[in-house]
């Protein structure tokens, strides 16, 4: 464990490096003292959270919207006005605790808050426990976990609240022992007074609570001093995780929450007309309810087992959905219609005209959708994983017709989300269930379904047009064309309230401004336009792990390896020369020479490499393809092989790594989760719902498809902000693995994933919607 | 109701269950042992990997009345036990590499992981590349390479 101390307060030095929170001087900075039996402090944000970076354009490009002010700070922004009001408590056992407004749902974020409280307090990281607050409806809209933005939103406020409360401590125990609080040294938790005197933080806790809610300034460390943040460590809930003990929302107790699952419909939203057995089906072997609800049939038991047997026997009478008549090819000849147009005309230069299309992609993660609802006639209490549970709490309430305030919405432990949990469709349907019951409901939607209602990534085109000449890129063009991404989780009413403070100009969409504060390019190729086009189809969409910048990223940087390639220079040495940002230029030269660019390699065999920046972060990737047809061939029992990435290296700059381990793990499963979007998963839409039903379908990357060799770098912190990380190393990853296919196959891959007009499966039925099932698991052991 | 005996974790339980109940909903539904996890009930995620008289089998495709009185049953609560120890090797491994993230998938890839150096060695040999390709856990966050780090370094200790 590492050891956290603290010498002897040196002289203020309050005006030390003012503004420049970069520079080595020790920032001061401002809670609250709030009214309490032990010690809490209360953090306050203030607008210097937001980045007022100004990204270096260099001539022919001017800078676009996301450089000078990206998604990230739009809710780092409207997060500013109520951050106040998350505390830090100190407890008479010594240790300190903090409720994070914030989902975990495998991203580190609950680690990475209590290295923050660690280092501020001078306390040891198991000294720190960190839970996931409810939905607090007065946080308004700082209660949203998206856009890899918590680190960015929470990272100043934390570590100001944990300064502060040690600050109190420290002047408590120099009041009780007549000294100067300068002579005073803390480390581990404890205070000390030279060899003389010393005192646990525990022991001091109630002493230095505030009988009124009052504001208390301290310094926050310089990064120099740093002990814990900016170094690896482990994860605070590993031991709980590999011994089982780890709660998730599936594994909660709540009394007389009983098992329950949905029949679903055949088609996307469909609704239920009739249903001929609803009696039979409630005097099944463990069967206590069967309500209909607004998408289904609902039958609560004593045995997720029987829950399958009994939605299974429902004889039910089907409603159309929302787009029956949609399959892949239907919502892809809408997206072509609807691109818009480029504007350059290619006059006097030579282009490159392009377009690559996307399929459907699930965002499910591992666990299956879940909820707990308890619902009375005067009060709810819901369990779920969600990322916008005010958002949640409201909905819901609505829907029961009930106050607000009524409903108790809990933030439990998500089993992943990548996108799935901004969303609370499956809580609400869990409240639903449990209002028509009167009873309480353990909802867990089937895997099946959750492939075929879940939530989607969007299908999308995107168009690139570049012009160059006499050795110049003089026009980048990019037209988006996506099918609609339902952003009505929260992030649009965030945008509503800060849109007088965005640089977009103009009555843009929802979607229009998420897109224009997330997109732009890094390469200064003259005249640059990116527009978004939405077709309005009824899916159930989603974002999954970012929402547009993997496939307008993979289909930029395969067209700058075109351009390369067309104005005969090698693709390190044509990106190097057009970047804007000495970031991008830093991490590519890394990951090149790291990476053994141009190396010999076998026919059939090639490197990638590619570049992406987004939420202040800066990645490169590079990788190695293996098409060989010995590799490409290879079998697998119900699974996809195709090609193989063999090596893959990932160099990141994430501004200030608060957790390079963390970092590290991010960057691996972006990793995977691009070989998945550029080789192997995505859905086939038929006839008005995805095909695909078991992982056994939905070929998200597996042992055999993962890289043998990965290397993360993390890059030597450039400034004292961390940069968002959960979704940074998709896109370049991507990229980079579409780079590398083009190049071993000599081949531009223009539809992704790779495998998509391959049916590697028989699907499994629609009807009934949730398989049985095996009963040969024995035969199996192994 | 049929009532189905069997050894879980060192103990030998009775449960009343119907006899086509799948293992998995006995466990964690009556049973209240939750380590074994739901990611498909079909035999493909690998999630609920469990271990019947010491090798690797998926819970969710079992009914109950397919388990003998005299078979172990060991979920990822019961391993460390087997070694006599507060963790197993395996475990200790996982957690020396930092394995998890959201951790779902992490009991079912440590029973697996034990079975499978098993195997190798009972065949007098260490894990290669093809031992670890052939895993068939899923793990949606994609921290697979950290798998086969602690695939091979718990092994040495086993």
């Amino acid at each position: 464990m590492a050891e956290q101390s603290r010498s002897p307060r040196e002289p203020v030095e309050e005006a030390a490096q003012p503004g420049s929170p970069g520079g080595p001087g020790r920032r001061r900075v401002l809670a609250y003292l709030l009214a309490a039996p032990t010690l809490a402090v209360g953090a306050r944000l203030g607008l210097d959270a937001v980045g007022g970076e100004s990204a270096e354009a260099a001539v022919p490009s001017l800078p676009q919207p996301e450089e000078l002010f990206d998604l990230g700070d739009m809710q780092t922004l409207a997060a500013a006005p109520t951050s106040g009001l998350i505390s830090v408590q100190v407890h008479a056992d010594g240790t300190a605790s903090f409720a994070v407004p914030r989902a975990e749902v495998g991203q580190g974020m609950t680690t990475a808050v209590a290295m923050m409280i660690a280092e501020e307090m001078d306390l040891p990281l198991a000294k720190v426990r960190v839970s996931l607050a409810d939905a607090r409806p007065e946080l308004l809209m700082n209660q949203l976990t998206g856009g890899s933005n918590s680190m960015r939103s929470i990272y100043l406020p934390v570590r100001s609240a944990a300064a502060v409360a040690r600050q109190r401590l420290v002047a408590t125990a120099a009041q009780q022992w007549g000294v100067p609080e300068s002579e005073l040294t803390t480390r581990d938790g404890v205070i000390t007074h030279g060899a003389a005197k010393s005192a646990t933080y525990g022991s001091l806790a109630e002493a230095a609570a505030s009988a009124r809610t009052v504001t208390a300034s301290a310094h926050l460390k310089s990064a120099s001093d740093f002990t814990i943040l900016g170094t690896p460590q482990n994860r605070i809930d590993a031991r709980d995780i590999v011994t089982g003990r780890k709660k998730f929302g599936m594994d909660l107790h709540v009394s007389d929450a009983k098992p329950t699952m949905v029949r679903r419909p055949p088609t996307v939203n469909g609704t239920v007309v009739s249903v001929a057995n609803a009696d039979a089906v409630r005097n099944m072997p463990g069967i206590t309810d069967v309500a209909t609800v607004e998408h289904g049939v609902a039958v609560r038991g004593e045995t997720f087992g029987q829950c399958i047997d009994a939605l299974r026997a429902l004889e039910v009478t089907w409603g159309p959905g929302t787009v029956d008549k949609e399959s892949d090819d239907t919502v892809l000849a809408k997206l072509r219609a609807a691109a818009l147009p480029m504007v350059v005309p290619p006059l006097l230069t030579k282009k490159i005209d392009a377009e690559f299309s996307f399929a459907f992609a699930s965002n499910s993660p591992l666990e299956p959708d879940n909820a707990i609802a308890d619902v009375r006639s005067d009060r709810a209490e819901i369990w779920a994983s969600l990322k916008v549970p005010i958002v949640a709490q409201r909905d819901i309430a609505d829907r029961l017709g009930l106050p607000q305030t009524a409903v108790t919405v809990h933030v439990v432990e998500g089993g992943g989300s990548f996108g799935r949990h901004l969303f609370h469709d499956v809580a609400a349907e869990a409240a639903e269930i449990s209002q028509k019951m009167g009873k309480p409901v353990k909802l867990s939607w089937s895997r099946t379904d959750n492939f075929r209602q879940g939530r989607t990534h969007p299908m999308c085109v995107s168009r690139v047009r570049a012009t160059y000449a006499l050795g110049n890129v003089v026009s980048y063009e990019q037209r988006h064309t996506s099918s609609q991404t339902d952003f009505g989780h929260g992030l649009g009413e965030m945008i509503t309230s800060t849109a007088a403070k965005l640089p977009v100009a103009g009555n843009l969409t929802f979607a229009e401004t998420i897109f224009q504060l997330t997109q732009s390019t890094p390469y200064n190729f003259g005249v640059t336009t990116q527009l978004l086009n939405e077709v309005p189809l009824k899916f159930n969409t989603g974002s999954m792990r970012n929402i547009y910048s993997p496939n307008v990223a993979c289909a930029r940087e395969l067209v700058v390896d075109q351009l390369a390639a067309k104005m005969r220079k090698d693709p390190v040495a044509f990106r190097r020369e057009f970047l804007k940002e000495e970031r991008l230029r830093a991490v590519l030269d890394k990951a090149a020479e790291a990476g053994e660019w141009g190396r010999a390699l076998p026919a059939g065999v090639a490197q990638g490499i590619a570049l992406h920046t987004e939420y202040r972060g800066a990645v490169a990737s590079l990788v190695e393809i293996d098409c060989r047809p010995e590799t490409v061939n290879r079998k697998v029992r119900d699974g996809v092989t195709g090609p193989r990435v063999t090596r893959a290296l990932m160099v990141v700059d994430a501004g200030f790594a608060i957790n390079p381990r963390g970092l590290e793990a991010q960057m691996m499963g972006g990793m995977n989760d691009a070989l998945a979007m550029a080789l192997t998963s995505s859905l086939h839409i038929k006839d008005g719902i995805p095909l695909e039903g078991s992982w056994d379908e939905y070929f998200y990357t597996r042992q055999w498809n993962t890289p043998p060799h990965l290397r993360v770098i993390v890059m030597p912190s450039t400034g004292d902000k961390p940069s968002g990380a959960g979704e940074l190393g998709v896109a370049p990853a991507f990229a980079a693995i579409a780079c590398a296919y083009a190049r071993a196959t000599g081949t531009l891959p223009t539809s992704f994933p790779i495998n998509h007009a391959t049916l590697s499966f028989d699907p499994l039925p629609l009807e009934p919607s949730t398989p049985q099932s095996p009963t040969d698991g024995l035969d199996r052991a192994f | 109701m049929p009532s189905h005996t069997f050894k879980l974790n060192g103990e030998q339980i009775t449960v009343e269950a119907e006899d086509d109940v799948r293992l998995l909903w006995v466990l964690r539904d009556l049973l209240g042992v939750t380590g074994p996890k739901y990611g498909c009930g079909l035999g493909v995620c690998q999630a609920c990997t469990s271990h019947i008289n010491g090798k690797a089998f998926n819970p969710c495709s079992v009914p109950v009345s397919k388990i003998a009185p005299d078979d172990e049953v060991t979920t990822i609560e019961g391993l460390p036990a087997t070694v006599g120890k507060d963790l197993h090797p395996m475990q200790e491994a996982w957690l020396d590499l930092d394995v998890a993230q959201c951790g779902y998938c992490q009991p079912g890839q440590i029973m697996t992981a034990v079975a499978k150096v098993r195997r190798a060695a009972e065949d007098g040999r260490d894990i290669t590349d093809a031992d670890l390709d052939e895993i068939r856990n899923i793990c949606r966050c994609g921290t697979y390479t950290r798998i086969r780090e602690a695939i091979r370094a718990g092994a040495k200790n086993m």
